[in-house]
């Protein structure tokens, strides 16, 4: 499974506490965890990508391992870590205001 | 007994205020959405329980909300918004050519007789239209393939499409209003449309009397009268008796013609509520005083509505989408403001009190009158 750890405004919206977890079958890139996470969850549709282009929203960061993952292509392999669920795949706010 | 339930969205979330027919003592619920921006929500008038509400955020971008149960539990819906066809441009702030794009929902207008079928007025301005409860949403591409597009600007707010109105006598029959386009109408279900603004003027724009482009903040309609309208342009109050083919000015007396919201009585036509602004460069009331005013014959004339108002000091606006009206004897009047309070009369606007005081800056007013 993979773990995936939602900001707050999501996990309310979602209805969930606390991490998510989900199967992902093949590769685990941003776009099939995404995908996985939409369908478990499809009121998350549009608020961590456009709908359509199913681009990341400028305000949204992707994090995991320590390392900003916003900027890498939808279909690189995540790092290991978060394949074997050692460690979570970060959805993040970024950071806006004082 | 009658009862009244006010839904106000703000910019911290949604709460609803219910009341007895009294119209005194209030029990204040929410906030509904916490932290998110919540541009308008509104009840449906075929079943006064099924409200829809518009969230949305910089960050997570538009989702509706729909409730079944007048409020007390609510479901997202669907939220994708996309254009017919490819958007185009529209004029950007100094007149260059802009994408279209979407950005969010200002306002919700459900059917008149059908409790799934809702309009939805967005930003960059288009209509859309839902017939399944908000599950998924449809442009009625008409209004902005109607030509003049290439035109249409926005206004400091954004270009919205803010106001709908629907003609209960006439179902293909639509009034619409766009910062900064103008009003438009629509005789064939929102098919075709064409821009009513003959008569308005507008410093703002090269030609002041411009075919479009007039930044019109809202239009009124008592219902029993659809071919009367009452407009609240960025400047100017205004008046048409032909269904917008024509406007002519009622600003009269009032201290300030700028402003957002206007209003009509729920039972008297001719009388129509503004809350005057002093400038579009300075959003808080003149002297500092805030002022409701009425006119009872239709504009022109108009008359202070100060008790229990603040009459000194005060530096809040009123939105276009905060002031509604109740339909009970006598005629409830109410406005939230951007300091957060929610003002309400219970006597057409004679004497007010505010329901709450400290809320986030109120975006939207909305009332139901319930059985």
């Amino acid at each position: 499974m993979i773990r995936i750890v939602l900001p707050y405004h999501l996990r309310t919206l979602a209805r969930v506490d606390g991490e998510v977890a989900v199967a992902v079958e093949g590769p685990i890139t941003q776009r099939s965890v995404l995908d996985a996470l939409e369908a478990g969850y499809p009121m998350l549709r549009g608020t961590i990508r456009e709908h359509v282009t199913l681009r990341r929203r400028p305000f949204v960061r992707f994090f995991a391992c320590e390392q900003d993952l916003s900027h890498e292509p939808a279909d690189a392999l995540l790092p290991d870590a978060v394949a074997k669920g050692a460690e979570p795949f970060l959805v993040v706010g970024a950071t806006a205001g004082g | 007994m009658s009862r009244v339930r006010v839904l106000v969205g703000t910019r911290k979330g949604a709460f609803v205020l219910e009341s007895d027919g009294k119209r005194e003592r209030w029990d204040v619920s929410g906030p509904y959405f916490g932290g998110w921006e919540i541009y308008h929500l509104k009840g449906s008038p075929a079943d006064p329980d099924r409200l829809y509400a518009s969230q949305c955020s910089g960050w997570f971008g538009q989702l509706i909300q729909r409730s079944s149960d007048g409020g007390k539990t609510w479901e997202p819906v669907g939220n994708q918004f996309t254009y017919v066809g490819v958007p185009g441009t529209h004029q950007w702030y100094d007149g260059t050519p802009h994408p279209w794009e979407f950005k969010r929902v200002w306002h919700l207008e459900p059917s008149l007789t059908d409790p799934d079928v809702v309009l939805a007025g967005i930003e960059d301005a288009a209509l859309f239209r839902s017939t399944d409860g908000g599950a998924t949403w449809q442009e009625l591409a008409g209004l902005r393939g109607h030509g003049s597009g290439p035109a249409w600007t926005p206004g400091a707010g954004g270009m919205c499409l803010h106001t709908i109105i629907q003609d209960p006598h006439n179902p293909n029959r639509i009034f619409i209003a766009i910062s900064a386009a103008g009003a438009f109408r629509t005789a064939d279900g929102g098919k075709s449309w064409q821009p009513i603004n003959r008569g308005l003027r507008s410093q703002h724009i090269p030609d002041p009397t411009a075919e479009v482009g007039h930044c019109v903040h809202r239009i009124a309609m008592h219902p029993t009268r659809p071919n009367v309208l009452f407009m609240q342009k960025h400047w100017d109050v205004m008046r048409s008796d032909d269904s917008g083919d024509s406007w002519e000015e009622v600003s009269g007396n009032l201290p300030t013609d700028f402003g957002f919201p206007i209003d009509v009585h729920a039972h008297e036509p001719e009388t129509v509520y503004v809350i005057p602004i002093k400038s579009d460069s300075e959003h808080y009331p003149p002297d500092a005083k805030l002022r409701v005013y009425r006119s009872r014959s239709g504009g022109n004339e108009w008359e202070p509505l100060t008790k229990g108002l603040p009459q000194r000091d005060c530096y809040v606006n009123v939105l276009r989408d905060a002031m509604a009206t109740d339909s009970l004897d006598a005629c409830g009047v109410y406005f939230g403001t951007t300091g957060g309070q929610v003002y309400a009369s219970a006597d057409a606007g004679d004497s007010w009190n505010a329901i709450v005081r400290d809320l986030p800056p109120v975006l939207s007013v909305e009332v139901q009158t319930l059985a």
